[in-house]
């Protein structure tokens, strides 16, 4: 076995870039191990624990690029490094080739584009605080998806946005949608009169594609940041979203999309609502407690679905009591639906396993199983008493955040490359006391291109291990998405089911519906 | 106006800073973008990027 390493000083890539070009090479005959990472400390630690860490890379700093090759033999990692240049070198001729431009700076950008009114900066928490500033000296509004930027920074910054009259969306915010166009990981959605203020950025994907889908439309969807609802921030650009959103003359309903904000928080939220704002307001809380919004002018909802359903039959000039009406027939359907999944089952599958690449759909997937089968077990589970003692490992009814940290150093995330859980789903598929397994497929902007492609061979090959073995495995998938997107959910909706998967356009259906199959199942037994 | 209003009411116009693929989804949907050509600063010792920024003034 030959390993071999290479640095190039002064170049630069971003991390999604040299993950997927590590992806693609790592697919080559005879190739063991590749990595390909900028040379910061934290990538330093990741080659460390993978035995890549070359002696040559020590003192390499933040502006090398570090390549480093595993293969059988000597001639193998030479064609692995050839292939590497090649492919970057590729990258860096298309945008040449596109006859595009690309100052060096922020400075140089805006001689180029002198109206630009919005940065995106994804660059490395350490030096994304600074470029934020940056920007909002130069007026500009800020989207910034970046994570590991110090709480004190952001408050500098949102304060610093506030008194200017400018958006600081994040950090690490993921999703926005502004004037119509998908900002970060976001989804292709109609254009209406629902103005969405979210500190969840998949919370404001399912609620966008959810409203989308059934006819109405998105006038604006701002990202906060998930730490803005936290004391330490205080709710600045909730409040500066709802603001703006209250003045707009697109926007007749406000919908409001977070987990729960800590209480001094909510009572701002609430009090400038009140005070403030004429417009319908609907809130989703995932996992808070109703009750506060009794006495406030919030429309509350229990699920992200609920939240986008209500917002539509406002927008739509429905009444809310009709909406629930059909919600309740719906729900009795299922029932139907459930028990015919519960016959294919056997008296030994009793448990679920959700595995998501979604943080929120994972937490509103809990939230609603929990309520119908007991706490479930998990990496980051609402019962701290259910942590799983070893996430790789699943026990009784377990759902698993794949978008957690300890999945994703050093790897792309769970929404852009499948094959961490496609292992984890035939591992789930060969336990026979599973019934149940329950995904989510995320589609728009920043996910894979192809996760029907992706997914639907992996969801037949564990159907047939449960076959081989006997068994019937049901499993359930929830997309986020819009025909608008370019995967096109109507295509990675067939795809999945002819595989034959179950398909929901909601994580709070597919949840229920999972839910109702072991609570059943169980009962039978 | 609020400068957020200003926002919502003129055409979105962004400069990306990080992921190539951001500049790339949104020249998909044909909304005005440019790629800063970014890079982190050859000072890697966290104390001295403060300091070098206060000097500069940022």
């Amino acid at each position: 076995m030959i390993t071999k390493g290479i640095i190039k000083t002064g170049e630069y890539y971003d991390s999604v870039s040299l993950m997927l070009v590590s992806k693609e090479v790592t697919k080559m005959d005879g190739v063991i191990d590749v990595a390909i990472v900028m040379g910061n400390d934290q990538n330093k630690s990741i080659l460390e624990t993978s035995h890549l860490l070359l002696d040559e890379f020590k003192d390499a700093i933040d502006s090398d690029l570090l390549i480093a090759v595993k293969c059988e033999t000597e001639e193998k990692v030479n064609e692995a490094l050839k292939k590497i240049d090649e492919i970057l070198k590729e990258r860096k001729n298309r945008s040449l080739a596109a006859g595009e431009y690309h100052p060096k700076s922020l400075d140089g950008a805006l001689e180029f584009m002198s109206n630009a009114n919005m940065v995106i900066i994804s660059v490395a928490g350490k030096y994304a605080g600074n470029e934020a500033m940056k920007a909002l000296k130069k007026g500009l509004h800020v989207m910034l998806f970046s994570d590991n930027v110090t709480i004190e920074k952001e408050k500098e910054l949102k304060e610093y946005a506030r008194e200017k009259g400018l958006l600081v969306m994040g950090p690490d915010c993921g999703t926005a949608i502004i004037n119509g166009a998908p900002l970060g990981f976001a989804n292709v959605v109609n254009r209406g009169d629902i103005g969405i203020v979210a500190a969840s950025g998949t919370g404001l994907q399912e609620v966008s594609s959810i409203i989308s889908n059934n006819g109405s439309g998105i006038s604006q969807g701002i990202g906060t940041g998930g730490r803005d609802v936290k004391s330490a921030i205080g709710g600045i650009m909730m409040i500066e979203g709802i603001k703006a959103l209250n003045n707009d003359p697109e926007t007749k309903v406000i919908t409001l999309v977070s987990k729960p904000p800590s209480d001094d928080v909510l009572e701002k939220v609430l009090s400038f609502l009140n005070e403030n704002v004429a417009k319908p307001t609907v809130g989703i809380f995932l996992g808070g407690n109703t009750e506060k919004f009794k006495n406030s002018k919030i429309i509350s909802a229990e699920t992200l679905e609920e939240a986008a359903l209500i917002s539509c039959a406002l927008s739509q000039g429905r009444s809310v009591n009709e909406f629930k009406e059909s919600v309740k027939k719906r729900d009795e359907e299922l029932d139907e639906k459930a028990k015919k999944e519960i016959d294919k089952l056997s008296d030994k599958q009793k448990y679920i396993r959700g595995l998501f690449t979604g943080g929120t759909l994972c937490d509103e997937a809990m939230l609603i199983s929990r309520k119908i089968i007991g706490e479930v077990y998990g990496n980051s589970p609402i019962n701290p008493q259910y942590k799983l003692k070893d996430s790789w490992k699943s026990q009784k009814n377990s759902y698993i955040d794949l978008g957690e940290d300890e999945f994703t150093v050093g790897r792309p995330h769970p929404m852009i490359d499948y094959s961490l859980r496609n292992k984890k789903i035939v591992e789930e598929a060969k336990d026979p006391e599973v019934a149940v397994l329950l995904l989510d497929v995320v589609l728009g902007y920043g996910s894979t291109m192809i996760p029907h492609e992706e997914l639907a061979p992996v969801i037949r090959e564990a159907k047939e291990i449960a076959k081989k073995d006997s068994r019937y495995l049901s499993i359930i998938i929830t997309i986020t998405g819009t025909d608008k997107d370019p995967q096109k959910l109507k295509e990675v909706e067939e795809t999945l089911t002819s595989a034959g998967a179950i398909v929901f356009k909601s994580n709070a259906y597919a949840s229920l519906f999972a839910s109702k199959i072991i609570e059943k199942s169980n009962k039978v037994v | 106006m609020n400068k957020i209003n200003e926002l919502f009411k003129s055409e979105l116009q962004v400069i990306n800073i990080g992921l190539e693929s951001f500049k790339e989804s949104l020249k998909n949907e044909n909304i005005r973008v440019i790629q800063v050509d970014w890079r982190p600063p050859a000072v890697t010792d966290d104390r001295a990027l403060d300091a070098l920024n206060k000097l500069l003034g940022r």
